[in-house]
């Protein structure tokens, strides 16, 4: 469109009056926010900044209920009961001091927490409230309160602690909680709120420890306004947080305890584990602790008794504790033979009392030797050298790669603190652990569970419930949580001949039952309850070629570090296996004296769900054992009731 | 050849363009975005992530854009408007469809690395295209009722779209910026005193149809009229936003509490406290001095912008440039006014301070177009 410079002109004239007008309009409101500014900044600041200070929203956490834990027929075994605390604030408090002091005329408060609580309130962010008296009667509780407007900063809160009402039983298993410490935290690459309340309780060690996010729980959120004292003036808004998940354990209370008192003091563990499930029905390991005792806090004197005691209270042996298997191991040495197809179960090996190899000679445990033996009969009497030769032929690699598949040298996933994965020895591991060739000798002595050969007493447990089913049995421990059942450790069946199977377990039926059998003196002769088992006597020195000259020394005659362990492992019954059991007792001697003894009143206990009748056991042991089970009945009260009166 | 061609021979060319660039104009503009950077570090607790750094790339981009577009001549620009303002609408009834949902209305498309809110674009060529339509419209027939009646259509369409979706603040803005630009051309004052009438006429209905089936605004808008009108009747749902900035505001006092010491910000009780709120961190923590030192860097911009309006002799430039100072002023005016409880709360960030991606770049880009009117005036 042709357009004149005179139209143009115009329209410029135009433009600058209504611009002129727009920027006047612009530039008063432009004025009216300056002057809103300054109404806000510099007329109301006082008024403001007391809101911004006193009328302050603040979120605070509302901490979950903990999960609680039951055993499998709903006995419970950790709890929370309510208990009163005194809390204080350092931002509302003011002079911390002062205010201690006050509350310290009010009620009784003892120096130790007050010091604790100082060092806590120094460190922590001063509007998170400190713990400064625990388990507060309910007399002190309403005088504080009472007191309250002359104590800023201070606040009575209910809390929850957690109690375990089968005390020691459960020590090794459960673990128990303690307040969140630094190094906790310092663990934690992103750790919950929750932990930041001062002394919020979390598992420690155990099912506590391993189990920790599900019973932990979600912490809900409260908003509340509080006034300038810190004091809550209105709740505004909550969000409820997610209480913890309840475990329910594979674990049967009554027979856990009665494990337990039949270990007594004895440095020595037990498992119990259900051949159909995998469920570890009972898993003891002695001498035992109170977990309570840490979870108020333990007194120096009270730890440094558990920490000096040489039978090591604090060690959970079951899981943690790695044992030469000894002759428990022969099974799966004959096993790897039987399946490579080296030896046929009849062929017999001739036992002089040694074997030579490579210039050494390798003892049998009987000196003078067992004659000619096949698998049954070396089993029976665990006769070594029939092992040696086995080995020799089948070699270590294939030895380990059964012990593998039975269970040993594999870290089981049972929520339990240190669980070990044992070890089972190979050329490679040698190498690469020790810097030297595998020598003929080590394989000689792993054949019957010597030399570098460890295991722990829950996978001894595993291998013979394995053999007891053949199926590759998995332990469990959490039986569900909030009622969901967890998969259970049935296992599927392992590829290995069902014959060479049935042969080993004739053989171990052989070693309890036969009248020349190593633990036939702990057999059960109620009919459909039989054992089948195998002793084990690990060695914990080198006997040297001086010593033996000399002859060796009678265990019982060493100081009670060097003596043998003694082991047992067995599953019943015999023709229908329903439990494995695996005991070792530390450095208690031979399997069968030591051991089997224990392991068949506690099988027994576990076929009968409760006291057997004496019948059960052979008519001369009778006597003795009604008066151990009336010597059992009163150290473990607990066990003699039926669980779920208890609870 | 239009009378602009025939005076631009003494205009500079290549790149020399470049040095006679609006820079008082550059500078103001990198000074507010410096403050938006500062602030974005303080409330991200003293950290460049998760804001403070991307802004910096996006404003270093803006910059970039903005130079390149101030180097095209101006009468390039003129002749794209109505091409422009054709896209945009285009892409507003795309999102329509395609957009995404995001804080609870559809507003932008993906583009894969940034997101387009077509709204914000539209700001822009709403207000190239009227200039140019009135840049072509011969001055006698602008109060004319016909040629009336098309700005107004030119600026209801997006404005209807935008409400749709449903941005309250940033159809408010077109219409103001829009209404704005038809009074700056000339438009006779009759009509926008008829429009003033018929808007307080539109009020009253929008109140009096509030709980009946044919309510005029979303339930969430009349809960912000409402928390305007008593914002102390619920400080936890509705009113918490403005309770909680004015208190913020206030407790700054003359000198504020100090950078990164705003413990408003810090307690998390504000919202959005690094997009639309963010001005509020600053007052808290810089005071009335800070925050009256940042209204005086926005009236700085608008006055250089005003100021080479005057200054330009053609019409298509210089009512583009008063039409983006009036967005602009529009923008952080809304803003301010909503975060000190001056107005409701709609949703406009704090130009070229709050975070935000297309907010930046759409107004880097239209001072892009001011610096080239600026560059290629008729000398």
């Amino acid at each position: 469109m042709k357009r004149t410079r005179a139209d143009h002109e115009a329209n410029h004239r135009g433009i600058s009056r209504r611009a002129a007008i727009v920027g006047g309009v612009q530039l008063v409101f432009i004025g009216a926010l300056a002057a809103r500014m300054r109404h806000l900044q510099i007329n109301q600041a006082d008024q403001f900044r007391l809101l911004a200070e006193e009328n302050r929203i603040k979120f605070k956490l509302i901490p979950p209920a903990r999960g609680e834990v039951f055993d499998r027929n709903g006995v419970q075994l950790a709890q929370n009961i309510p208990t009163y605390q005194i809390k204080i604030v350092r931002e509302d408090a003011g002079d911390v001091e002062a205010v201690i002091y006050k509350l310290g005329q009010v009620m009784e408060l003892k120096a130790e927490t007050v010091e604790r609580a100082l060092t806590e309130i120094r460190r922590s962010k001063p509007f998170h409230p400190v713990t400064i008296a625990e388990d507060v009667a309910w007399d002190d509780l309403s005088r504080v309160s009472v007191n309250a407007p002359a104590l800023p900063g201070v606040t009575p809160e209910i809390g929850l602690t957690r109690v375990y009402p089968r005390g020691s039983d459960f020590a090794h298993i459960l673990g128990y909680v303690g307040p969140v410490s630094d190094y906790d935290l310092d663990k934690l690459d992103d750790p919950d709120e929750l932990l930041r309340i001062p002394r919020f309780q979390i598992g420690k060690v155990g099912v506590e420890a391993k189990v920790e996010l599900p019973l932990r729980g979600k912490a809900g959120t409260r908003q509340v306004e509080v006034n300038a004292a810190g004091r809550e003036m209105r709740e505004l808004g909550r969000r409820e947080g997610r209480p913890g998940s309840d475990l329910q354990l594979t674990i049967d209370s009554k027979l856990q305890g009665y494990v337990q008192a039949r270990l007594g003091e004895e440095s020595a563990s037990a498992v119990v584990i259900d051949c159909a499930t995998g469920d570890l029905v009972a898993i003891a390991s002695a001498p035992t602790y109170d977990p309570n005792l840490f979870v108020r806090g333990i007194s120096v004197a009270d730890y440094k008794m558990l920490t000096d005691n040489t039978f090591r209270p604090l060690a959970s042996k079951t899981v943690q504790g790695a044992y030469p298997p000894g002759s428990t191991f022969k099974m799966i040495t004959a096993m790897a033979a039987l399946e490579e197809g080296i030896m046929e179960p009849e062929d017999t090996v001739r036992c002089p009392g040694h074997l030579e190899v490579a210039d050494r000679k390798f003892h049998c445990w009987k000196r003078s030797g067992h004659g000619s033996v096949d698998l049954l009969n070396s089993l029976k009497q665990s006769c070594d050298v029939y092992y040696y030769d086995l080995a020799l032929k089948v070699g270590i690699e294939k030895i380990s790669a059964m012990a593998n598949m039975f269970g040993l040298g594999i870290r089981h996933d049972v929520p339990m603190s240190a669980v070990t994965r044992g070890l089972t020895p190979t050329k490679a591991w040698k190498k690469q652990t020790h810097d030297k060739d595998w020598v003929i000798g080590d394989t000689v002595n792993a054949s019957i569970g010597q030399g570098y050969m460890l295991s722990s007493p829950m996978q001894l447990a595993v291998m013979t419930a394995r053999f007891a089913t053949g199926r590759s049995v998995n332990p469990r421990l959490v039986k569900s949580i909030d009622g969901v059942e967890q998969p259970n450790g049935a296992g599927a069946p392992m590829p290995l001949d069902p014959e060479n199977l049935r042969k080993m377990r004739r053989a171990m039926f052989a070693v309890v039952n036969d009248r020349r059998g190593t633990a036939y003196g702990s057999r059960i002769i109620a009919e459909g309850m039989r054992m089948a088992g195998k002793t084990g006597t690990s060695q914990v020195r080198n006997i040297s070629s001086a010593e033996r000259a000399r002859g060796v020394i009678r265990n019982a005659d060493l100081p009670w570090n060097r003596r043998d362990h003694a082991l047992f492992v067995d599953f019943a019954p015999a023709d229908n296996p329903k439990y494995a059991v695996a005991v070792v007792v530390e450095h208690g001697g031979g399997g069968s004296t030591a051991a089997a003894p224990i392991a068949r009143d506690i099988t027994l206990q576990a076929l009968y769900g409760g006291e057997p009748p004496l019948e059960a056991y052979p008519s001369k042991d009778r006597g003795r054992i009604a008066s151990q089970q009336r010597r059992l009945r009163k150290v473990q009260p607990i066990a003699a009731i039926d669980g779920k009166d208890q609870a | 050849m239009s009378y602009l061609e025939y005076t631009v021979k003494s205009t500079p060319t290549g790149l020399r363009k470049i040095l006679f660039l609006n820079w008082p104009l550059t500078i103001l503009l990198s000074a507010v975005a410096g403050v938006g950077f500062l602030m974005l570090y303080s409330v991200a607790g003293g950290s460049y992530t998760p804001w403070a750094e991307p802004q910096m790339k996006r404003f270093a981009l803006g910059l970039v854009l903005m130079v390149i577009i101030g180097v095209v001549p101006i009468w390039f620009w003129r002749s794209v408007a109505g091409f422009g303002y054709g896209v945009t609408l285009i892409l507003l009834v795309a999102v329509e469809f395609f957009g995404s949902v995001g804080m609870g209305a559809q507003r932008w498309i993906d583009l894969g690395f940034m997101r387009l809110q077509p709204s914000e674009l539209m700001k822009i060529t709403l207000v190239m295209f009227l200039a140019a339509y009135y840049d072509w419209l011969p001055s006698k027939n602008k109060s004319k009722p016909f040629w009336v009646f098309v700005p107004v259509m030119i600026i209801l369409v997006p404005t209807a779209l935008v409400i749709q979706q449903p941005d309250l603040g940033t159809s408010i803005l077109l219409l103001a910026a829009g209404g704005g630009l038809m009074f700056l051309a000339g438009v006779h004052w009759a009509y926008f005193a008829a429009v003033f009438a018929a808007g307080i006429g539109l009020i009253t209905a929008v109140f009096r149809s509030r709980g009946s089936e044919w309510q005029l605004l979303n339930n969430y808008q009349y809960r912000r009229i409402d928390t305007f009108l008593d914002p102390s009747q619920d400080p936890l749902g509705a009113g918490y936003h403005i309770t909680q900035s004015k208190i913020a505001l206030g407790s700054g006092g003359w000198t504020g509490r100090g950078f990164m010491q705003g413990t408003q910000s810090r307690l998390n009780f504000l919202p959005e406290k690094h997009t639309d709120f963010i001005f509020t961190t600053l007052a808290e923590e810089f005071g009335f001095i800070g925050a009256i030192s940042l209204l005086g860097l926005y009236l700085l911009i608008i006055v250089f912008c005003v100021a080479s309006a005057l200054a330009n002799r053609d019409r298509f430039s210089s009512l583009l440039i008063l039409g983006i100072a009036l967005n602009f002023f529009l923008f952080f005016a809304v803003n301010m006014s909503m975060v000190m409880g001056m107005a409701p709360v709609v949703g406009v960030p704090l130009p070229l301070v709050s975070y935000g991606g297309s907010a930046m770049l759409v107004l880097m880009i239209a001072f892009g177009l001011v610096q080239s009117a600026h560059v290629h005036r008729p000398r």
